[in-house]
């Protein structure tokens, strides 16, 4: 096999130079599991307490439709696999999706592929290592998780399933990105292509288990919560995952071999000879350069929004059935179950438009490693208007995120049922979120002003703010810590009333991190340090 | 006549790395001066800090009389810039990223830009993703010579280019001082910097070791001469300044420092010479002898300047 000559010393060295990174994913997302498993045991302590939400979730149209169908939800290895389940997956995609785009197109587009290449080295070698490192890692996290569970006292069975069920959507969305990679010439496009595909499995399995189940089959997620861990497991669902890793990482080596090392399999086409008259200052670069990502972004949130605003309407009917349960949210939240399941879709959909805005921000930043700043900033354009372009376009497009994600959200709860008069509050809901967002741009920017070689920790915040609103309660986090998720501090609309002090402060805060940021890149160096 | 450039013992450190050790540097207006000096030497830290993309922990900068780190924009309405290592953004066609630096910039000679794109040969419609670094580096050429700048910052901005487009910088060069602009030209091909500079600066491990005209400097270079005599030749040895004398019967080879040149030419003469080869002094064999006996004194700080081309990467 000398198409795989090297993998062995190829392998080394990603685990050489990624050891850091490839160490944080395992251990956050294994910590996670054994403080969800630990929360969810003291949140119910006596099988009453077990039966009585399991009663409740029953008729939860919002809860199934952010975690998944309800299953085995009176035990606590099934609360486990229904609270952590879905954020656990999408995070084990997510830690997938971002190594394997980096370890193959992101070392190709860097160029250092091209040197590995010209050594005797096979010409799947490379890829090969890096589907090994993916798998490896999502193995080990699935092991250690099952392990934990185990360690907790739950049933073997369940707990060998649950964590067989992470490590095989992993290995999917690494296939997933692992065919993205062939087709684009850039990484932030594999990222893009293989997280919409994510956000799409996320969608379609909520939509699939609000309704009969059938459409969750096309969900590896939903395939993966079919094997019913702690429910009377079952072990075939998660040998259809087996059989699309195997075809999707089929399918990308047999396009690896039909193209040419650097390109995607779409050639690049010319373009225009000259500059449109857009693109003569900051900001019209600004803007021209996350184009690209506005769409793209924006795709995945418009199909979010479509997602769960049509699922709405199925929320009333469900209380219809029990009306002990909506009397009783009623009277706790003051809104109605709708409302409620509605400012939970927004918090969602918002933080995965801050997706966006980090990325944005950060913009500034990957413009400077890259040197590519050191052109711009040589003309007549100061450091403060050269980083104001970008974080412009990182504010506006916060919002632009949110006013479709409202919008879609909005319109297609109104076609599917829910009324038209519904689309202004629901808009309104989801742009309160607007100085969250903010806030996330601003924070990342301030730490690339002041320490720049720390910005990745941007996405950190993010996955922790995540993690805030998925298992919050869950953790039984202390209300400090919660409260320094922005998130926390946006009214929760349309189930509570708009207050404007919360995002007149937020803003305000928002400001004031841009500030420090510019102050920072005003006053140190430019360049890769 | 004013200096376009002057800097009086600049340092930058990157953490253990120096970068600049004091580094004393005057271009005068209207001059193209070349910029010489081994990988890792400093001369693509000065440019930086020319530009005020960093900040000298030391010494004095003045940039066409302004500081630029305080003056950055200011000077920046006044200067081009072409980088070493010229990285675009790769969903921007070549003729886009002129444009939008003219734009940027502010005096955009529309005209000149079609005529470098001819002289260079470069296709604008194309991505600069699909383009060689040659090719990325004429679109950052072209940007830099359809302006009006008063200076140029060029830092090794043929790299790339083959023998042909070479020749066509060299004359872009020419024009530009013909038109009384100023040049800095980091470079380390040396025929170009022959070619093109009046004056020039050595730079070595972040300090300036020689400067001048290219005559000037020719004190330090050595002949190379072959000849023929009719009686050997043996009574050279006495003379100062010769080095490697080898008598091969009539045949004779030896170098001899450029100061030295006369007596040993008037000695070889009374000896009745009957072919004479000689070779002119080179830059190169300058640049090789500065750093070749340095770098033979000093292998290990030598090496260490090597590793810092650029700042520690993280």
């Amino acid at each position: 096999m000398t198409s795989l000559t090297g993998t062995v010393a190829l392998t080394r060295l990603v685990l050489r130079r990624d050891r850091v990174r490839i160490l944080v994913w395992i251990v956050a997302l294994v910590v996670l599991a054994a403080l969800t498993t630990v929360g969810i045991e003291g949140l119910f302590p006596t099988q009453a307490a077990l039966d009585q939400t399991a009663a409740a979730t029953q008729h939860n149209a919002a809860a199934i439709a952010f975690n998944g169908a309800p299953q085995g939800l009176d035990t606590v290895g099934g609360q486990v696999a229904f609270q952590f389940g879905a954020p656990g997956m999408v995070l084990v995609a997510l830690m997938s999706i971002f190594m394997l785009g980096r370890l193959t197109r992101g070392e190709e587009e860097a160029g250092r592929l091209e040197v590995v290449r010209s050594l005797p080295v096979g010409i799947h070698a490379s890829t090969l290592s890096a589907v090994l490192t993916v798998a490896a890692m999502s193995l080990t996290v699935g092991v250690l998780t099952a392990a934990v569970l185990i360690a907790q006292g739950l049933p073997t069975a369940g707990s060998v399933v649950f964590g067989s069920s992470l490590v095989l959507v992993g290995l999917v969305f690494g296939g997933v990105a692992l065919l993205a990679a062939q087709v684009t010439e850039s990484t932030r496009v594999v990222y893009g292509v293989a997280g919409a595909v994510l956000g799409a499995a996320f969608v379609v399995r909520a939509v699939g288990d609000i309704g009969d189940g059938t459409l969750s089959w096309l969900s590896p997620i939903g395939v993966a919560q079919k094997a019913r861990p702690f429910a009377d497991e079952r072990w075939w669902p998660l040998l259809l995952l087996v059989v699309a890793t195997v075809l999707l990482v089929v399918a990308a080596s047999a396009l690896a071999v039909r193209r040419d090392l650097g390109a995607g399999l779409l050639a690049p086409r010319p373009g225009p000879p000259a500059a449109a008259p857009s693109l003569g200052h900051p900001l019209g670069l600004a803007f021209r350069l996350q184009r690209g990502s506005l769409l793209g972004w924006g795709a995945g949130v418009l199909v979010m929004g479509i997602g769960y605003g049509w699922i709405g309407p199925t929320v009333d009917a469900f209380i219809g059935q029990n009306k002990a349960l909506a009397e009783m949210l009623a009277s706790a939240g003051g809104g109605s179950l709708t409302d409620s399941y509605f400012a939970s879709s927004f918090r969602l959909m918002a933080l995965l438009a801050t997706g966006f805005a980090i990325q944005s921000a950060l913009r500034v930043r990957s413009e400077e490693t890259s040197m590519r700043a050191d052109m711009v900033l040589a003309t007549p354009v100061s450091r403060w208007r050269f980083a104001a372009s970008h974080l412009a376009v990182a504010c506006a497009g916060s919002v632009i995120m949110l006013a479709v994600a409202g919008l879609a959200a909005g319109l297609a709860y109104g076609l599917a049922g829910g009324g038209m008069q519904s689309v202004p509050r629901l808009f309104v809901a989801a742009l309160v979120y607007a100085p969250a967002l903010w806030i996330m741009v601003g924070l990342a920017f301030a730490l690339d002003g002041l320490v720049p070689r720390l910005v990745g920790v941007s996405w950190a915040i993010l996955a922790a703010c995540v993690v805030e609103g998925f298992l919050g309660a869950v953790l039984g986090l202390p209300n400090w810590l919660s409260d320094l998720s922005p998130f926390e501090h946006v009214p929760q609309l349309p189930a509570a009333g708009l207050t404007l002090l919360p995002l007149v402060v937020m803003s305000a805060v928002a400001a004031g991190l841009m500030l420090v940021g510019l102050t920072g890149l005003r006053r140190r160096d430019i360049g890769r340090i | 006549m004013p200096n376009a450039i002057s800097t009086v013992g600049l340092t930058k450190t990157f953490g253990e790395t120096r970068a600049l050790d004091g580094l004393d540097l005057a271009v005068k207006a209207g001059e193209v001066h070349g910029f010489l000096g081994p990988n890792g030497a400093g001369k693509t830290t000065t440019i930086r800090v020319l530009l005020g993309l960093l900040r000298a922990d030391s010494g004095q900068v003045e940039l066409l009389g302004r500081d630029p780190w305080r003056d950055a924009v200011e000077l920046h309405r006044r200067l081009a810039y072409v980088p070493g290592e010229v990285s675009l953004w790769p969903g921007l066609t070549g003729g886009e990223v002129i444009d939008l630096f003219g734009r940027l910039r502010g005096d955009y000679n529309r005209r000149r830009r079609d005529d470098l794109l001819e002289r260079f040969q470069l296709d604008p419609t194309k991505k600069t993703g699909s383009y060689s670094k040659g090719n990325r580096q004429k679109v950052a050429l072209v940007a830099a010579l359809a302006s009006d700048a008063e200076l140029l910052l060029l830092d090794e901005p043929t790299s790339g280019l083959d023998p042909l487009m070479e020749a066509v910088f060299q004359d872009c060069i020419r024009e530009v001082k013909a038109e009384g602009r100023t040049v800095l030209l980091s470079s380390h091909i040396l025929a170009e910097v022959e070619a093109l500079c009046d004056r020039l600066s050595i730079v070595r491990l972040g300090r300036v070791v020689e400067g001048g005209t290219l005559g000037e400097l020719r004190h330090l270079t050595r002949t190379a001469i072959i000849a023929e005599t009719a009686q050997p030749a043996q009574a050279l040895a006495g003379l100062d300044g010769i080095h490697g004398l080898e008598v091969d019967g009539a045949r004779v080879r030896f170098e001899v420092d450029t100061d030295h040149l006369d007596p040993a030419v008037r000695r070889l003469g009374e000896l009745g010479v009957r072919s004479l080869v000689s070779h002119p002094p080179t830059l190169e064999e300058l640049f090789l002898r500065h750093y070749g006996d340095e770098l033979a004194q000093e292998p290990e700080r030598a090496a260490r300047t090597l590793d810092s081309t650029s700042p520690p990467r993280p």
